[in-house]
């Protein structure tokens, strides 16, 4: 296996390979706290720094971890990382940590860290691993700000609650669109974002399981 | 009584896991092109749920909670803040233990789910199940019906939008939206569809 260079682990997974938009890891917590900006911000440096600090201790550790065990290794250790988190937030951002209430917790079982600790720094020297960790935190957080950018200014007219654009019920012009702050419009959000990247990045696309016989008659269908 | 069975119906429609909170998606998404195997990883998730809900509970109560070691003659200890490592312990055990189990005396369930019960450690659902009810602060018979209902709101949503995704790959789809991103867009309107249902009043 040819290694990979530092430049490629960093930069790859956030547009090239995006975790959310081509590997379908991470996405619970991604539509849940992107209604607003600053619990995605949170989100984001929380999630990126458990995934970089997990493989970093997973790879400086991989030679001796028994394969018949190495998933609970490597769950007690990103469930230890994750614990700090939370216990940092409670303690500094009590406010934010409640919003984000039980997603700081699921950042355990979020399939980034786990996958990431699994596919790549079990391979790998931990300074790599530490920058993959971070590659892939960027993307997630990539990801995360946009959709929280998008539906905090269009849905609210605001970002991280400063008012951006001013709305109709405070005499300004713009009328909010409430859907946005929904939960289902990151679904929407997210689905028009890949076909951006898609039209972007050709290779990306799937092929289609079934085509159209072509029309061979106009009368048909009459 | 009346208060556990609206609890149950809260469960599986108004806070439906996948399509209300959006947990589990990872495998929501993978798993969901064929109803079969949607339908069979539903019922795995809905046993394990059931199952480690009210084990965490039980652990929560005796064991982690401010002052829950009393018993144990130390009513100073606040150990919550294991509860993460320890929820996950419990999950993951409960998993391993199952499917020995399984293995040994009912090879056929074995064969249908074996293959699921791994990928459950990590299944989303299954810990915020346990953190909802830690959250909540449900009592015991609470986390049962909570863990059986949540359990059952995932396995639904996910045979129907597998039921969705068969139907849908004969249609035609713009290239780039092929595949992942019009699933996105399916999921965005069932839970737009589900969200009709918090209007209901229990």
């Amino acid at each position: 296996m040819s290694h990979p260079t530092m430049k490629e682990v960093l930069f790859n997974p956030v547009f090239a390979n995006n975790p959310i938009a081509l590997q379908i890891l991470g996405i619970c917590s991604a539509l849940a706290v992107t209604s607003n900006l600053n619990t995605a911000l949170v989100m984001s440096i929380a999630l990126t720094l458990v995934t970089a600090f997990s493989n970093l201790f997973i790879s400086m550790i991989r030679l001796h971890i028994p394969s018949s065990i190495r998933m609970i290794v490597q769950m007690v250790i990103i469930a230890s990382l994750v614990i700090l988190v939370d216990q940092v937030l409670r303690a500094y951002a009590f406010n934010i940590a409640k919003q984000l209430s039980v997603f700081v917790g699921l950042i355990i079982t979020n399939c980034i860290v786990m996958g990431r600790a699994e596919g790549f720094a079990m391979q790998n020297p931990p300074l790599l691993s530490f920058l993959d960790g971070i590659g892939n935190g960027l993307g997630y957080s990539a990801m995360l700000l946009l959709l929280g950018v998008i539906r905090e200014l269009f849905g609210a007219g605001k970002l991280f609650g400063i008012d951006i654009i001013p709305l109709t019920k405070d005499g300004g012009w713009y009328e909010p669109n409430g859907l946005l702050l929904l939960p289902p419009s990151a679904f929407f959000l997210i689905g028009l974002i890949i076909w951006a990247l898609r039209q972007w990045r050709r290779n990306q696309m799937e092929p289609a399981v079934f085509t159209l016989a072509p029309q061979v008659s106009d009368k048909e269908g009459i | 009584m009346e208060h556990l069975i609206s609890l149950f119906v809260r469960a599986i429609f108004i806070e439906n896991m996948a399509l209300s909170f959006f947990l589990g998606m990872c495998s929501f998404i993978a798993i969901s092109k064929k109803v079969e195997t949607a339908i069979s990883l539903g019922i795995a998730v809905v046993v394990v749920q059931a199952i480690t809900v009210p084990a965490n509970n039980l652990m929560y109560t005796y064991l982690l909670r401010d002052g829950a070691l009393a018993w144990a003659g130390l009513p100073d200890m606040d150990l919550s803040y294991l509860g993460l490592l320890s929820y996950i312990g419990v999950i993951a055990a409960i998993v391993q233990i199952l499917e020995m189990l399984l293995d040994k005396y009912m090879p056929s369930l074995y064969h249908a789910l074996g293959i699921f019960l791994p990928l459950i450690t990590v299944n989303c659902v299954i810990m915020a199940g346990s953190l909802f009810m830690v959250e909540r602060d449900y009592n015991f018979s609470e986390s049962v019906v909570y863990g059986l209902g949540s359990g059952i709101s995932w396995a639904i949503a996910i045979a129907l939008l597998a039921g969705i995704r068969e139907k849908l790959k004969y249609s035609d789809i713009p290239e780039g939206l092929r595949g992942l991103g019009i699933t996105f867009i399916t999921i965005g309107l069932m839970s737009l569809g589900f969200m009709s249902f918090s209007g209901v009043q229990l």
